[in-house]
C-alpha cells in the first residue's frame, strides 16, 4: 500500500475526516430522523400529507442539487453567508459538509422509519395500551417491531452519504488536509493520473460500505432470533 | 359498592350511526359475566369501553368510582388494572417468556421473572420459554397472550373470543385457566363470547346484545332456561334471524 500511495498518514487523514463528517452527518440524522418517520407513520396531524411529500421529494432530491442550496446558502453573498450567524458552518469547513449530509440522509432516515412502522401490525397499538402501556411506550414498542426497517433506514441514510460526491465537493471544496474526503480525493487522483491511488481510495470506500453492510446484516440476524 | 363497573346513559356513535346504546349497566367485583351477540352487535365495542381503550361517545363509563368520559381520559393508573385478551393475539417478535414479562416490564416491574415462570407453567408453556413468539401454533399465542395478562394480576381481565378458531384441546385449557382466576384471584372476568355453550360454562351472568342494546342480563340459569325477552330465547336456541 505505502509504495502505491507514498504517503499513510495522509490516507488515513482522509479516511478518518469521510468517517467523522458522514458519522456525525449521520448521527444528527437519526436523532430527527426517526422521530420524525415515527411522527409522520404513527400520527395524524394538520400537513401530514404535505410534509410526507416533502420527505418523499428529500428522498428523491439529487444530492449535487443540495449541496448547491448549501453552497448559496452559505456563500458570502448567501442568506446565511450575509447574515454572519455564529453557529452557521462556514463554506469550504467540514462543518459545511456535514450541514450538507445532514439534508441528504435526513429524509432518507425518516422516510424509510416512517415506512418501516406503517408496516407493522396496526393491532399492536391497541395492544399495547391494553397492557398499560403509555404513549411513549407505545411508539417505542412499535419501533422496536420495527427495528429491521429502522436500522434499514439508518443504513440508507449512511450508504446516501459516505459514497456521495457532488455536494461534499461543491461544499467542501476538496482542500487537502481540510475538506478532502475519500470520494472527492478518489476525482482528484483519477483526474490527476494516479489511477494506483484513486483505484486504493476506491477499495477503502468499498470496504467500509460493506463492512457497514455486515454488521447491519448481523444485527438483522439477532432480531430475526429473537 | 359492589360494583366494579358502572356504566350510565353510554352511547358509542360514527358518525349518524350509533352502535352501542346502554342505559345502565353494573359489572359486580368478582364476577365472571359473559356477552353474547350476534356479529355486529357491539360487544367489542363494549370491551374497548372498558378497557379505556375508546372513549364513549356520550355518556359515563366508571370503574371503582373513577369517571372515564368523552371528555376525560382514564388515568394510566387506572388503565393499568385492566386489561385484554383479543381474539387474534398479537404478540412482539421477542421470546414467549419476553412476551410474558412485558407488561410488567411497561411497569418499571424487573423483578416478576418468577411470576412470569409459574404464570408459563400455568398455561402449559414452561418449556417454551425461550422460543421465539412468532413460532407457535394459534393456541400456544393466545395461551402467551393470557399469560402476557395474568401477570399482571389484573383487576378486570377483559376476554373478546379469546377461544373463537381454536381446537378442543385450546379451549378446554383455556376455559379452565380463566374459571380458576375468578375462583383463585377473584379476578373480574367479562368474556365475550359468540358461543353460548361456553357462556353457559364459564359465567354467572349473561349479558345478551342486540344492534348495541342491552336487551337482556340475567344470571346465567335464568338466561339459558327462562329468558325475560323472546329474542334472547331465540338467539339461546340457534333460532334467531339477522
Ligand atoms: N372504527 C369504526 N368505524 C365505523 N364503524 C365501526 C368501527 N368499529 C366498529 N364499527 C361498527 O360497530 C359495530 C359493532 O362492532 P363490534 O363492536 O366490533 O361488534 P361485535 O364485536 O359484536 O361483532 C359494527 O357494525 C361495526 O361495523
Ligand atoms: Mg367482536
Amino acid at each position: 500500500m505505502t509504495l502505491i500511495i507514498g504517503d499513510d498518514s495522509r490516507l488515513a487523514e482522509i479516511v478518518l475526516l469521510s468517517l467523522r463528517v458522514s458519522g456525525i452527518a449521520l448521527l444528527i440524522s437519526t436523532i430527527i430522523g426517526i422521530p420524525t418517520g415515527a411522527l409522520l407513520g404513527l400520527t395524524r396531524f394538520r400537513g401530514r400529507r404535505l410534509s410526507v411529500a416533502l420527505v418523499y421529494t428529500g428522498m428523491a432530491f439529487p444530492p449535487v442539487v443540495i449541496g448547491l442550496f448549501v453552497y448559496l446558502l452559505l456563500s458570502r453573498s448567501g442568506v446565511f453567508g450575509s447574515l454572519n450567524i455564529a453557529w452557521m458552518p462556514r463554506l469550504f469547513t467540514p462543518e459545511a459538509m456535514i450541514l450538507a449530509q445532514v439534508i441528504i440522509a435526513y429524509p432518507l432516515v425518516a422516510g424509510f422509519t416512517m415506512a418501516a412502522v406503517q408496516a407493522v401490525d396496526p393491532a399492536l397499538r391497541m395492544q399495547m395500551q391494553s397492557l398499560g402501556a403509555s404513549r411513549w411506550q407505545t411508539t417505542w414498542a412499535i419501533l422496536e417491531e420495527a427495528r429491521v426497517g429502522v436500522i434499514a433506514a439508518v443504513v440508507a441514510g449512511f450508504g446516501g452519504i459516505i459514497s456521495e460526491v457532488g455536494a461534499v465537493m461543491l461544499v467542501g471544496g476538496n482542500i487537502a488536509g481540510q475538506t478532502r474526503v475519500l470520494t472527492t480525493a478518489i476525482v482528484l487522483e483519477t483526474n490527476k493520473g494516479n489511477f494506483g491511488m484513486a483505484l486504493a481510495l476506491g477499495v477503502i470506500l468499498l470496504s467500509i460500505a460493506f463492512s457497514t453492510n455486515f454488521i447491519i446484516l448481523r444485527l438483522e440476524g439477532r432480531a430475526f432470533d429473537e | 359498592m359492589n360494583a366494579l363497573y358502572h356504566l350510565h346513559d353510554v352511547t358509542v356513535r360514527y358518525g349518524a350511526r350509533t352502535v352501542l346504546s346502554v342505559d345502565d349497566l353494573a359489572i359486580q367485583r368478582g364476577e365472571v359475566l359473559a356477552i353474547v351477540g350476534p356479529s355486529g352487535a357491539g360487544k367489542s365495542t363494549l370491551l374497548r369501553l372498558l378497557n379505556f381503550l375508546q372513549p364513549p361517545t356520550s355518556g359515563v363509563v366508571r370503574f371503582d368510582g373513577v369517571a372515564f368520559s368523552a371528555s376525560k381520559a382514564a388515568p394510566l393508573a387506572v388503565r393499568r388494572r385492566v386489561t385484554t385478551v383479543f381474539q387474534r393475539p398479537v404478540l412482539l417478535k421477542r421470546s414467549v417468556e419476553a412476551n410474558v414479562a412485558y407488561g410488567l416490564r411497561l411497569r418499571g416491574q424487573r423483578d416478576g421473572i418468577d411470576t412470569v415462570r409459574t404464570t408459563l407453567a400455568e398455561v402449559g408453556l414452561a418449556e417454551l420459554a425461550n422460543q421465539p413468539a412468532r413460532t407457535l401454533s394459534g393456541g400456544e399465542a393466545q395461551r402467551v397472550a393470557l399469560a402476557r395478562a395474568m401477570v399482571l394480576r389484573p383487576d378486570a381481565l377483559l376476554l373478546d373470543e379469546p377461544t373463537a378458531n381454536l381446537d378442543p384441546y385450546n379451549v378446554g385449557l383455556i376455559e379452565q385457566i380463566v374459571a380458576r382466576l375468578n375462583r383463585e384471584q377473584g379476578t373480574t372476568i367479562v368474556l365475550v363470547t359468540h358461543n353460548v355453550h361456553q357462556a353457559r360454562r364459564l359465567a354467572q351472568r349473561v349479558l345478551f346484545l342486540l344492534d348495541g342494546r342491552a336487551i337482556e342480563i340475567a344470571d346465567v340459569r335464568t338466561f339459558f332456561e327462562a329468558p325475560a325477552d323472546a329474542r334472547t330465547g331465540a338467539f339461546v336456541r340457534g333460532e334467531m334471524v339477522y
